[in-house]
């Protein structure tokens, strides 16, 4: 029995158009790239994930031997619900056995949600908020690139060691910047810094200029950004034009991503400090790896998002490999996961902890000026790295249910 | 909560600059709407359009700001005439709602093709040289760009204004739309005057798109942020008042910058509140005359 249909998701304000499937009894299986294909984090994951899960699977090998694997996607608009819909609908209908990329953690949260109650495999790249491996953890989620904590721990640190002891955020008003403001917050306060407020913004918002006037007449050394995309853009280029650098206090960024740091442009963007796990530029493996991605995906070099999704799928085909087919059994095929080591060209080798916390090394970066970038993207210095077992939160600190005190 | 007055002043100045934005895009609706009939979804579209025309004219043929504030609205003053022509016209004495879901549709097409090729992080475009820096008014310290966004929209609203309330040239336009066949007996080719009248709503549009471009990333998605408030400003206003357009353009923007300090999370709903506030009260907006 052989069938494909084609998905058309229409929205209300986004149009997308999705991918043709096909399926044979046997070996069967899916990825569903879940992401954010037409909002404002778009180019962070989106289209670019699409091309990545296709790469892995065809580094993979598992279609040359009869495997059958094909990628499906949707637009999740950043909305919770509309996200957990497809979900649901995926497991159901499509029979997907695998989430990815799903930018923004409101998203990431509902999807989570749904993945355990169904027993699927749930792998997120794109979201931040540490929750998901923490109090909201499930034997179902691998929390792959990044997460709150670990940009907080990076970012946040330096630049308290740095002399930015008082801070003030502008965090936008969801999950994902409740935990980065949270997390690093209280980064900032152990390493003997203050907090002096904050200030929430609506996601998607254009006009900074009332925010960035409360946190400078705040005095605060640090004004962290904890959003993402679009708004933290628009927020440093609003910020250049009051006068705040220039002023004396400093922007930390705590979530960029090369994409942002390609719109803003070297001359607004010089000079600010961030952590990532991914560059494209790190080694002759990010390269040749960039090259390939590129030959498929034009608009932009490979985010870490792209890199994680990639990253995931391939450990999660060497799973099923390993166990010999593919059990349709989400948690049996996390813990095995979780048993095997991690080691791909984009990360190196790593691991995933029991809390479903993917661990490797992250990178305190600081972005190029215009003088010294010598090529296309050629955006980032490197600062400091940070190992593995110190960029995420301690085992013995996490609050998730599955780690066994 | 303790109000500091320079922190009030200055979110109040915040707030007129923001207004001024809503001003300009809420008068090219209003126009739009009193002489087509037309309720122009693709006002947001069109915005962006003019500010990715800027920033084309700047990276494509070295154009820099001044020429791009003057060509980039004809420019996009044009793709309206098109529109309008090709499109629009088939729609007039039909129902409102076939032209709002004419150009909504148009807005999905137009968004959907700059997406494609340009993402959603947007492209950079910088402030003219001669606008840059600013001065420290003491509460705050006012961007001279900004400065110059509030004096010079406020000068091109008060012109359009001018234009279709006190000209000859706008008492036509206006008879025109009070009773187009008899206008025409007259000797006035009313087609042409309703197309020019669409190509110059949309040019106020382009002209914010150009005006906002060096503040904002210029995005594919930066006018599908502001119509929605645009369309509440033009409600509120009264549907088809100019001056009631302009004045309440600039009003809700204060309302909201007053919101963003006082009780920052509601800053994008405030303007709704107020809307349905004012359309209980009085359903034809503040200045407008029941029909």
């Amino acid at each position: 029995m052989r069938k494909s249909l084609s998905m058309l998701v229409v929205t209300s304000a986004l149009v997308f158009a999705g991918s043709a499937f096909a399926q044979t009894p046997g070996q069967e299986r899916e990825d569903g790239s879940l992401g954010d294909q037409a909002g404002i984090y778009a180019d962070i994951g989106g289209a670019g994930s699409i091309v990545a899960a296709q790469m892995a699977i065809d580094d993979s090998g598992l279609n040359k031997k009869g495997w059958n694997i094909t990628v499906i996607s949707a637009d999740h608009q950043n909305k919770p619900d509309v996200g957990a819909n497809i979900a649901r609908q995926w497991i159901d209908v499509e029979k997907v056995d695998a989430f990815v990329d799903l930018a923004s953690s409101g998203v990431g949260l509902a999807v989570a949600a749904v993945a355990k109650e169904k027993n699927v495999v749930n792998m997120n790249s794109g979201s931040a908020a540490s929750d998901l491996t923490g109090a909201q953890c499930s034997p179902n989620t691998i929390h792959w690139v990044y997460d709150t904590y670990m940009l907080a721990n990076g970012t946040g640190k330096a630049l308290v060691k740095a002399g930015g002891d008082s801070w003030f955020f502008l965090t936008a008003d969801y999950a994902f910047g409740h935990a980065l403001e949270r997390d690093t917050g209280d980064v900032v306060k152990a390493a003997g810094g203050k907090v002096l407020g904050a200030v929430r913004h609506p996601l998607n918002t254009s006009d900074f200029s009332s925010f960035l006037l409360q946190a400078q007449s705040s005095k605060a050394k640090i004004i962290g950004l904890a959003n993402a995309g679009g708004d933290t853009t628009n927020a440093i280029k609003q910020a250049a034009e009051f006068g705040i650098v220039s002023g004396g206090q400093k922007l930390a960024a705590l979530l960029m991503f090369i994409t942002d740091v390609h719109a803003l442009g070297l001359n607004v963007a010089q000079g600010l400090n961030f952590t990532e796990t991914f560059y494209w530029d790190m080694n002759d493996d990010t390269r040749a790896f960039t090259k390939r991605f590129n030959e498929r995906h034009k608009k932009s070099p490979p985010t870490m998002v792209h890199a994680g999704v990639y990253s995931s799928v391939l450990h999660y085909l060497k799973a099923l490999e390993a166990l010999g087919g593919n059990p349709h059994d989400g948690a049996k095929v996390v813990a095995k996961m979780k048993e095997m080591p991690t080691d791909d060209p984009l990360f190196g080798k790593g691991s995933i902890r029991a809390d479903g916390r993917k661990i490797h090394p992250a990178y305190l970066f600081e972005v190029k000026k215009p003088s010294e970038s010598k090529y296309p993207w050629d955006y980032y210095k490197l600062v400091a790295t940070i190992p593995a077992d110190e960029a995420f939160i301690p085992l013995d600190k996490s609050v998730c249910p599955l780690v066994k005190k | 909560m303790a109000i500091n007055t320079q922190a009030l002043m200055a979110q109040l100045l915040v707030g007129l600059i923001n207004g001024s934005f809503y001003a300009l895009l809420s008068l090219g609706l209003a126009v739009i709407f009193g002489m087509l009939n037309i309720i122009n979804f693709a006002h947001g579209a069109l915005y962006m359009l003019g500010a990715f025309c800027a920033y084309f004219l700047l990276n494509i043929f070295g154009i820099g700001y001044w020429w791009a504030l003057i060509l980039a609205p004809l420019a996009v003053g044009l793709v309206g005439i098109v529109i309008e022509r090709t499109m629009l016209q088939w729609l007039s004495g039909l129902d409102h709602l076939y032209g709002l879901l004419l150009t909504f549709g148009l807005v999905l097409i137009i968004q959907g093709i700059f997406l494609a090729y340009f993402g959603s992080s947007g492209l950079p475009y910088d402030i003219p040289d001669l606008l840059k820096g600013g001065t420290n008014l003491g509460f705050m310290f006012l961007p001279t760009y900004r400065a110059w966004v509030v004096v010079f929209s406020l000068a091109v609203c008060l012109a359009t204004w001018f234009l279709i309330e006190k000209t000859r040239l706008g008492a036509y336009l206006r008879a025109a739309t009070e009773n187009p066949t008899l206008v025409r007996a007259f000797g006035i080719n009313v087609p042409l005057m309703i197309t020019l009248t669409y190509g110059l709503g949309v040019a106020l549009a382009g002209l914010a798109g150009v005006l906002s471009a060096p503040i904002n990333q210029v995005r594919p998605l930066m006018g599908a942020d502001l119509i929605i408030v645009v369309f509440a400003v033009v409600v509120i206003g009264g549907m088809g008042s100019i001056m009631g357009s302009i004045v309440t353009g600039f009003m809700l923007g204060i309302l909201e910058g007053l919101t963003k300090y006082f009780y920052p999370e509601a800053s994008n709903t405030v303007v709704f509140i107020f809307m349905v506030l004012v359309l209980l009260i009085k359903p034809t907006g503040l200045t407008g005359r029941a029909a």
